[in-house]
């Protein structure tokens, strides 16, 4: 990807991401609190979440790949269930992915 | 005129305000760290965290960069995340009253956390007031951290970046565990969904150009069916 197209990925994704809280502003609430409305966005975060963690951990380009990253993330998911610290968990996945870079 | 227990109120809003600052300031380490992984230049972090200023939305931009995805696919994701904004902007119109200039001003903080922080403030005025404390210290914070975790991120080489890539995935998890604890409303909806669009997004994965999958993932938000006639769950709750 160019420079260029970064910068307006970057700058579009800005531009668009404040006009959407300017709109919660904006409009009468009549619009946006609609059950079906308020369904969807509750759940959103959860779906596009899972699928990151899931494209993230697990793939690159178009393939899935197994790597030190699945391992990260299974640490980083128990220590987050110990409810550990949120830096705490990051190192901890960081050195699980070390580890398997080293050995692998 | 302030009493004693006003001025303790307000001292309170201020501290939980700044100390959520702090608190969040460490994931804006972990965004620049995410966005230099996904190639951009630190000027690019930098401006996501001052221009876009929204957490999942940027994590999610760059991861779909990151991906391999291209620039409609970040964008789409980004924006898709970015509409529970639209939600907590009308939900704090009661207690912002924006009018003229003001309005646009304050809708660049409309976030996760300053709503919350609002909403569970005892009266109008302190509800204000921590809006626009955690607001501050939040974007102070936020972007400063990119900046940190985006040069850190640059200086590392081999084995360090085998340890960022892991890193990545685990920050993403972290944004969403909140959501799949059993104090969330609905918590096993919001695991059902996170499932399956996690299931979704892989399956697809070998099919669609990158990136493409993981805003394909939102149709598992048909796993969390029907709305349900209960009352609506507080900011506060959502953020919990």
């Amino acid at each position: 990807m160019s420079g260029t197209v970064l910068w307006a990925t970057v700058l579009g994704g800005s531009l668009g991401c404040y006009l959407l809280k300017l709109a919660g502003l904006s409009v009468p609430a009549a619009w946006v609190e609609q059950p079906w409305v308020a369904r969807v966005v509750d759940f959103v975060p959860a779906a596009l979440l899972g699928a990151l963690v899931a494209v993230q951990a697990a793939t690159t380009g178009q393939q899935l790949v197994l790597d030190g990253r699945l391992v990260g993330l299974a640490v980083a998911a128990l220590a987050l269930a110990l409810r550990a610290p949120f830096i705490v968990v990051l190192l901890l996945a960081g050195a699980a992915g070390a580890l398997v870079h080293v050995l692998a | 005129m302030s009493s004693p227990e006003r001025s303790a109120d307000r001292a309170a809003t201020l501290r939980d305000g700044i100390g959520l600052g702090v608190a969040v300031g460490l994931y804006g380490a972990a965004f620049g760290a995410a966005a230099d992984a996904a190639g951009l230049n630190l000027w690019q972090a930098m401006s996501l965290s001052a221009l876009m200023f929204t957490g999942a939305s940027q994590f999610a931009l760059v991861g779909v960069l990151g991906a391999g995805g291209g620039a409609l696919a970040a964008v789409g994701s980004a924006l898709l995340l970015g509409t529970r904004n639209t939600v907590y902007g009308v939900r704090l119109v009661p207690l912002l009253r924006p009018t003229g200039i003001r309005r646009p001003g304050l809708a660049h903080w409309v976030i996760d956390e300053t709503t919350a922080m609002s909403l569970a403030a005892p009266n109008r005025a302190l509800g204000r007031l921590a809006f626009l404390v955690t607001g501050a210290s939040i974007y102070l914070m936020w972007n400063a951290m990119t900046a940190v975790g985006a040069l850190g991120a640059a200086a590392l080489g081999g084995t360090a970046r085998a340890a960022l890539d892991a890193v990545v995935p685990a920050a993403f998890l972290a944004l969403l565990w909140p959501r799949l604890r059993r104090s969330f409303p609905e918590a096993a909806v919001q695991r059902r969904v996170a499932l399956g669009g996690a299931v979704v997004a892989l399956a697809l994965t070998p099919f669609v150009p990158a990136g493409v999958q993981v805003i394909a993932a939102v149709v598992a938000v048909a796993l969390a069916g029907r709305p349900r006639a209960t009352e609506r769950p507080t900011a506060a709750e959502e953020m919990a």
